[in-house]
Order: structure tokens, then sequence, then C-alpha cells
């Protein structure tokens, strides 16, 4: 858990919801946005947000990546039929942005608002508390004009009302609207620190007359306070980053995460690649990633992924199938590679992780044999003896070779057994 | 203590949360390390509203620690605790850490719970910062350890590591690391590459921990106690470039051999979060690379990779040791451990005979069963039991003879049970739980209270129909002589007679019993017997009928001997256990409780017996 990226149209629509009991009323932003995926029936969508057939309109893909206008994808002054058109056209379709290329599968569509102004703001957690951004030079490239931002530092358990945000904005800025400004900063930061986002930049937003539309919206939340902010944050959901949707496997595991007290993570990197681990521990997994990188095998590594928090048998077997199953779907010429990992646990009751992973390792043994795999264990902790004893013994019926290390055997020296050349 | 040490060997601590393995473990190290005291003073269990004791072991002594229902409570009490060990849930972890930070002699804290949003753990810090003096470890870490003194919760593991690693007493390098997990696997290899771990902090993998690598090194380079440093630090976050600042200035200046976990991050397509929160760099100084080129080029010592961390830190020591910088602090001999008694057990080093036998069931397997051990022979699971429809006479079967008898068997135990279920208000037991339950006593004491009286007068003819018919019929004894017998013994024949019914008027009772067996059972020998017996009874006065009780005794008789399920032995046992009045016990037993329903809904006063109907004499 940690911080994640919500979608722009829900972070808009928390936004016209929350924002004016921070701001002490209304602030002009009615939340129109209309999010559209391949399910959407746009008659309905029509039906439930009128304005989309009275207003021209904005549309862009929402899917956790920014400088859409940059990359062609932002649809400006059209009206329904068009912007329907414009997203028929390319929803569902790989489309390369930056670097990454991924499936268009989400987009919103908007009113175009007119204005006069684009500002920037944006308000980032840092170690000692956050830091609040504006510049009156609001747009899409703020880097290239980052010597006109302002930088209001909020030290943690801060009152904002104690601090003199009027005083630091630029001076270009006319009495009103650094009144309108600040009134607006200081709602709009209450509201950040309330709802536990991680991150919150509108860049830009528009001042109309007294009003403030947010035109383009990133935001990240902390996504531990959730036990806090189920309600506010409705039904927002975590999408993966562009070019990292889910795949079954990754998404079957994190639900098995989400009901447990114990970790579980899993993220593919290389489907086709040799090397595969079964690592315990947050730091420990890293460390084998590193080491096997190191090796110069980086191009090997199949996946990253680790448990702990002392798992029951049953999820390290669920885990341990998860693994095996993906790993055994395409043979390598030089066989495979299975590094069943970890430092000395403290809590971890190695004999019961153990048993759950020997389970899945026997359901799997006729495909092990198949795909020339070999594995390779290292592991310490509470009742170490016993479950590396229970591996050993493994090791003489499962039909692919075991070799089995415990503490007094450095740590990442399965590894390099591993992929020695032999 | 100074600023610089975190615990030492006199150090009281606080459990918040009832972890009874975490707290076993600390006085395990206690003892190993020669504590003269234990280092857990007091558990807060905010459950627990009336406090309690907790029973644990210091070595082969037994202790008792107080519990607390609020941390308050302890700082009332015990004055020398100093430290806090938060095992709260990542929703209650914040405010018990808040709160704690309010007692003064609470110099370290430290937060157990992963998942505190982050926040609340600048928050924490924010309100540390102000106060002052005070030493935070977390959130999401295991803790810490001073070898020798005082460990955090389930710091270090178990204790066959511990001592492995040489942390039951002090060495000479300071370590800290941001995982909670690989500061065990560093005591391992500090304890294999010098003379051992001096302190040890893990200061949790998320963004913001309370207190940072940093925070620790300069208390390390403050100890004079610790020679040298060892660090692991990771991709994301800035911390790591304070050290190299603080190296630069010199204001580290003891050996520090660091290595940064993550370089594999670069070759990623994209971005992977790592298993600890903060693990995850959003600029290239973040990245474990740059950071390991900084610390390696500000003079800390920096192995090619992970692979010889061990290598480095060996070499770094033992230099120290050949310039003569450094004395190894020799190995002592930790204190042998009495075992476990589960361990043992589990182990096969002991064994210990059973005080009680249980032959009828057995709630140890993955079911219950009924009739004997689960998976044997003569057992049927409680699932079983309903598949196969055994009914209340099946489940008596089992668990009184366990065995099950045949459908036509268990039938009439059923039977038996329903006939006698009850007669009336008059008669001795329900007038007594009568009686009672109008005195106002709860359900208990009225049914032992009407139960008592069941004995060799009231239902005790169940038994005594059963010995005599049997004897007489076994001894083949014509019916007249048996009378004759009996009357110059001077016993009344058991189950003969009746107050108000006859031949003319027979109990309907006794007559369905008498058809159900006629028709059912494969033998009614002893049956047939009484039923003679009952005509020369008749013949004398019209009232001398087989009554139910003695039907029940003797058809009971008739059931066990042609199941053929039972040996001779076997049923004479069942006579000396008065089997046949535990039939009549079971089902009077319903009767009974509805009469105190009975009287309790109808809300009886305490019955007073009328004056005139009491000879005073």
């Amino acid at each position: 858990m940690a911080q994640r990226g919500i979608r722009e149209f829900y972070g808009k629509r928390m936004l016209a919801k929350y924002l004016p009991e921070y701001l002490g009323g209304s602030f002009g932003y009615e939340g129109e946005i209309a999010l559209v995926d391949e399910n959407t029936n746009w008659d309905t969508l029509a039906k439930e947000n009128p304005w989309l057939k009275d207003k021209p309109l904005v549309a862009k893909p929402d899917q956790l990546f920014g400088k859409r206008g940059k990359h062609g994808l932002l649809l400006i002054n059209k009206n329904l039929s068009e912007v329907r058109k414009w997203i028929d056209e390319r929803m569902n379709k790989e489309t390369k942005v930056g670097k990454i290329t991924d499936s268009l599968t989400h987009f919103i569509i908007e009113p175009m608002v007119k204005h006069e102004e684009e500002y920037y703001l944006a308000i980032k957690s840092n170690v000692t508390g956050d830091t609040i951004y504006f510049s009156t030079k609001g747009g899409m490239d703020i880097e290239e004009v980052w010597d006109t931002v302002s930088e209001i530092d909020v030290p943690a358990s801060t009152d904002i009302e104690t601090i003199d945000v009027a005083a630091k904005l630029p001076a270009e800025l006319d009495d009103k609207k650094r009144e309108l400004v600040t009134k607006y900063i200081k709602g709009l930061y209450k509201y950040y620190a309330d709802l536990h986002f991680a991150y919150l930049e509108i860049n830009p937003f528009a001042m109309s007359g007294d009003n403030i539309f947010p035109l383009d919206m990133v935001a990240r939340l902390d996504d531990t306070a959730l036990y806090e902010c189920v309600e506010k944050w409705g039904e927002t959901d975590f999408p993966p980053p562009f070019g990292r949707a889910m795949t079954k496997e990754e998404a079957y595991i994190k639900s098995l995460d989400e009901k447990t007290g114990a970790s579980l993570k899993l993220t593919l990197i290389n489907p086709k690649g040799r090397v595969w681990t079964l690592v315990a521990g947050g730091g420990a997994s890293v460390i084998y990633a590193d080491t096997i990188a190191d090796l110069g095998k980086a191009e090997e590594i199949a996946i990253y992924g680790e448990y702990s928090g002392n798992p029951n048998t049953e999820l390290t077997y669920e885990y341990t199938k998860t693994v095996l199953d993906l790993m055994t779907r395409t043979k390598h010429p030089k066989g495979k590679v299975l590094l069943i990992g970890g430092g000395i646990a403290n809590f971890t009751d190695i004999a019961k992780t153990f048993t759950g992973i020997i389970k899945a390792l026997k359901e799997y043994k006729d495909k092990l044999i198949k795909n020339d795999v070999k594995i390779y264990v290292r592991r310490g902790g509470p009742n170490y003896k016993e479950g590396l004893d229970l591996m050993s013994e493994l090791g003489k019926t499962l039909g692919v070779p075991i070799e089995v290390y415990g503490p007094e055997t450095h740590m990442t020296k399965i590894v390099s057994l591993g992929l020695e050349e032999k | 203590m100074k600023d610089y040490m975190l615990f030492d060997k006199n150090t009281e601590a606080v459990i918040y949360g009832y972890q009874r393995n975490a707290i076993q473990r600390m006085l395990d190290f206690d003892y190993v390390s020669n504590r003269e005291k234990p280092s857990v003073t007091a558990i807060v269990n905010p459950t627990a509203l009336k406090g309690g004791l907790h029973k644990a072991f210091m070595g082969e002594k037994e202790l008792l620690i107080p519990i607390y229902p609020t941390i308050g409570d302890v700082m009332k009490n015990h004055g020398k605790i100093e430290t806090m060990v938060n095992f709260a849930s990542f929703r209650s972890a914040f405010p018990t850490t808040m709160e704690a930070l309010d007692y003064e002699q609470l110099r370290v804290i430290t937060v157990i719970a992963e998942g505190m949003p982050e926040r609340y753990a600048k928050e924490i810090t924010a309100k540390a910062k102000k106060i002052g003096g005070k030493i935070l470890i977390g959130p999401a870490t295991v803790g810490g350890i001073v070898a020798g003194a005082f460990k955090i919760g389930n710091t270090g593991g178990m204790l066959d590591n511990i001592v492995e690693s040489k942390l039951h007493r002090a060495g000479s390098v300071g370590f800290v690391s941001k995982s909670g997990g690989l500061s065990n696997e560093a005591n391992n290899i500090i304890g294999r590459n010098t003379d051992g771990l001096y302190e040890g902090v893990a200061i949790g993998g998320d963004r913001y921990p309370f207190s940072t690598l940093t925070d620790h090194l300069f208390r390390y380079e403050a100890n004079p106690a610790i020679k040298m440093i060892v660090a692991l630090g990771e991709v994301g976050g800035e911390d790591e470039y304070k050290i190299v600042a603080a190296l630069k200035e010199g204001k580290i200046t003891k050996p520090l051999v660091m290595w940064n976990i993550g370089t594999c991050a670069g070759i990623f397509k994209t971005e992977v979060q790592f298993g600890h929160a903060g693990a995850r760099a959003d600029k290239a100084s973040e990245t474990a690379t740059a950071k390991n080129e900084a610390l390696r080029e500000a003079g800390a010592i920096v192995p090619d990779s992970f692979e010889t961390y061990d290598v480095v830190i060996k070499e770094t020591y033992d230099k120290m040791v050949a310039d003569g910088k450094h004395k190894p602090i020799p190995l002592t001999e930790a204190p042998a451990m009495p075992m476990d008694y589960a361990k043992a057990l589990k182990d096969k080093v002991i064994r210990k005979p059973r005080n009680f036998v249980a032959t009828i069931s057995d709630d140890s397997g993955d079911e219950l069963a009924y009739g004997g051990p689960y998976g044997s022979e003569r057992s049927m699971t409680i699932s079983d039991v309903f598949k196969n429809d055994i009914g209340i006479g099946g489940v008596i079967s089992l668990l009184w003879f366990k065995k099950l008898l045949p459908t036509w068997a268990t039938k009439f135990l059923e039977m038996a049970v329903m006939i006698t279920a009850d007669h009336g208000a008059a008669v001795s037991g329900a007038h007594n739980a009568i009686v009672t339950a109008r005195a106002g006593k709860d359900l208990i004491s009225c049914i032992v209270s009407g139960m008592l009286t069941i004995g060799p007068r009231f239902g005790g003819a169940v038994h005594g129909a059963a010995k005599y018919f049997s004897g007489a019929s076994d001894a083949k004894k014509s019916p007249l002589e048996f009378v004759t017998e009996m009357k110059q013994a001077g016993i009344n024949i058991p189950g003969i007679g009746h107050l108000i019914k006859s031949v003319q008027n027979p109990d309907q009772r006794v007559t369905l019993m008498k058809e159900y067996a006629k028709k059912n059972f494969p033998n009614t020998d002893i049956l047939d017997f009484a039923l003679k017996v009952e005509e020369v009874t008749t013949s004398k006065r019209n009232n001398l009928i087989l009554n139910v009780d003695g039907c029940i005794g003797i058809l009971f008789t008739d059931m066990m001997r042609s199941s053929g399920a039972f040996t001779a032995q076997e049923m004479q046992e069942v006579l000396d256990l008065e089997g046949l009045n535990s039939l009549f016990i079971l089902g009077r037993t319903i009767g009974m409780m509805g009469h105190v329903f009975d009287q309790k809904r109808l809300k009886q006063p305490l019955y007073r017996h009328p004056l005139d109907d009491i000879l005073y004499y």
C-alpha cells in the first residue's frame, strides 16, 4: 500500500462534491464530467448528463498520464456526436504515449470553459509536511516556467489559516484575484489534507469571474487512509498506470493481498523470462531482483513478487500455484530456474509457508519436469530447519533438482548458483 | 542513560496490544541475555477493561505481568517504564502513539503497524520533534534490538537465531536499515563476520518513517561502544543523501559499510511498486544506483552488489582489528533455555501419560465424531449422523454403547424416551421441579431438584423389572414359581401393578410398546415370560398388570439380547451402570423442563403446603 493515482474523473467529482464544504460555499464548479469506457451506453450517458447536448465539449483519455494535448489526445470544442466518433475511433486501440504503448480504455468528456487566465496549482506531500506550488503561468509545461512558481510550505500538523498565503503569492496578482486565489488555496489544502491526498495538481485552472474551474487535474491518494475516507472517496478506484494494465494473475494476487493482513505482491515483467522467484520479504525480494540484474540477466527476470507478514499455508499455496502456472506456459531452451529465497524471518513460520509452497510444487510436478525447471532454496527463521527438511525431502520425489540452503549460506548465493551456465 | 542510547540492560517496557508470542520472545531474549529483571513490565490491552495478569516465562520461572486497559493506567503505576512497543492496528496506531508522546517517561516509542496513513506519520514526527528528546521507530517495522540488553517485540526471530547471531551479548557493530525482514538477515551476516551486533534498528519501509537512517547513524557515531556501522538503504526518498553530506562534513567518522537495494528498478520498462511503500524513485537521485555511487564517492564502503556485502563487512572489521583500533569482544555462552513443553512434545523429545481417557466421542479430529475416536471404525462423524438420519436413538446408541444398533432398536430407544417424557404434574419429579420453580430458582436447580427424586421408588422399577424377570426367565422358572418365590422373599415384583389401570382398562403406553416389540423385535422371550407372570398376578387382583416401567426394562433386555450386538458381559455392564434408569432420566428431563417453563410463564407464586394437609402430632 502506498500513494496511488486516481482517475481525473473521480478526482474532479470528489472536488465538486466536497470542496464547497471547505470553501464555505460554492465555487462555481459543478462537476460536469462524464466517464466513458467500452461498456458505456451513450443514450443513458446523455440522459444522465443533459449538458452533453447543450454545450461545446472537450474530451481526452483518463488513464493517469498527462500532457494529452501534446500527444494529440485532446479534442476541443466539439458536439456530442463528434466527441462520440472521436472516442469510438480510439477506444481499445493500442496507442503510443511517449515511450509506452497500451490500450486506451477510459475517456472523459467535459463542457468547454471560456476563460481568460490559466493558473497552476499543486500540492505535494514531502517529509516535513506539504508544499503548495502556485503560478499564474498555467499551461502544459510548467517545468519550463518553474521560476514563476511560488512555493508555500505547510509543515505537518500546521493549521493553514496560520500561514500568510496571500503574501507568498506572485506579485502580478491584483488584490481581488489574490483574495480569491488565497481563499481557494486554503480551502483546497484543507480538502487535500482531510481526504488524505498525497499529490494534487490542477494545471491549469481557469478563473472566470468569481469562479474557478479545474481544467486538468492529476491526483494521488494515500490508500492506507481508506479506512477513514471510504465514504468520501466513494467509488474511486486505483487503476494501474498506463502501460501496466494488470494481468489476470496479478489481479488475482492483488485480491488475495487485500483480504489478508499478510502481504502478497506479484508483477509480471517478462512472461518468457527464465528466472522466476518466490521470495519472502519486501526488502529481500528487491535484493534478489538486484542480484539477478547485477549478474547480467536482467532480461531474464520474469516477475517481481514477494510474500511476507506470516501468510498462512493456503495463501502461500495459492500464490505459488499462480507463479508456477505462469512459469510453465512456455518452454525455454535452457530450462528455467525457480529461486525460493528469503532472508532470516523474524516471525514468519518457515515450515508453514513452505508447506503451502510444497503442495503447489507437487501439483505442478509434471509441468515442472517438462519445462526442465531447477529449484534453489535459501531461507531462515522460525522453524526453518523443519521447512528446509521438507524441501529436501521433496527433492527426492519431485523429479526436478532442488538445492536447499540455510542461514549459513549468503542470501543471494542461490542466484549465482541458479544462473551458472553448466 | 545517554541520549545516543536506545536501551540498556535495565530498560523496562510497556507493550501496547496483547501480543503473547512477542512478549514471550522478549522475555526469552532477556533470559539468554542474563538480564536481572524482565524487560516487559506492563501490558495495555484496551479490551480488558478490568485489567488482569498475564502469565509468562522467564527461563524456567513463571512470572505475572499486569495488564491495564489504558496507557495512562500503566504510567500511574510504573514510573520506571521508559519505552512503549506499540502493536496497535493501523487504525489505532495513530491516536495511541500521539497519546504516548504526552508521557514524559516514554523516551522511545516503536510503532509496528503497517498501513498508517502518511499524513498521520508526519504528524507524529512533528509532535515528537516539538517535544524533543524522543526517539521514535516505525511505522511498519519489526523494531530493533540492543544486543544483550533489550529486544523490541519480534525482532531477531526465534531464540536459536538470536544465539546463533550472537545477539545475547553486545558486540561492536551498529546497524540500521529500512527493512525489518532484512535486519534479521543483517544480524546473521554481522554475527558471522564480526564480533557481533551492538545495536540494530529497522526504521520501517514506509515513505515517511518517524526516524531516518541518518538519525540512527548519528547516534551510532556518538556511541563509543560502537566501532563500525553497517547500513542498508533503498531506492526512493533522499535520506541517504543526508548521510552523504554527513560523511563529507566529517560528521560520520566511523567505518560505514552501506548498500542501497533496488538497483534493478531502472531496468523495468514501467514503474514497479516494490514491497515497501517508500521504495519508489521519483527522480534520478532517488535511484539506488545513484545513492550507491554518491555514498562511495563520499567515503562510505560500498560493495559492488549485495553479493559481496558480507565480504566487505568482514574486510572492514578485520582491518579495524588488524590496525589495532578494536579488540574483538569475546563471545560468552548463552544460558541454556528450557524447552517449551509443546515443542518438546512435538519433537518427540518427551512423553507424558494422559490423565484422562475418553472412548465415546472425539472433538480433536477434522470433525466431531460420536461413538469413538475420529476416523475409527466404530465412530461416526456428525455429518454422517445426519446423512444416515440415525435419529436421537442412534446418537444414544453411539454415545452410551459405542455401537450403532439396528434401526428397530434405536427406534425403540426413542419410543422409550418419548413415552417416559412426562407423566403429569403430580409425580414426585415434576412436583419437586414445580415447587422449586415457584420458589424462583433457576432452570438447572429446578431440574436437579426433580431429578433427585428418581430412584428405587420413582422410576426405579425399570431396572428392577429387567433384573428379576430376566433372572427368572434365564433360570427357566415357571411364572407361578417366580411369583411364589418373590412373595416368600417379601419383594413386590418390580414392574407389576398400577394404581388406576387394570386388565379392563389397559395402559396405552404399555400396549404401544408391546405391539411394537412383537412386530419388530427378532425375539421377545422375556416379554413373553413377563406376560405369563402377568396372567398369574392379574388372576389375584386385576390391577397387578405389567406397568410401563416394567415393560421398558423387560423390552430393553430383549432388545439387547436379540440385537446380537452385546456380549453377556456387556449386557451385565449396562445393567450395573444403571443403563436402564438412564432412559427414564433422559425422557423425564424433557417433561420436567416443560413444567418449569410452564410455571414460570404462569408467574406462579411461592408454593406453601396447606396447613390442614399436615398432621402435627
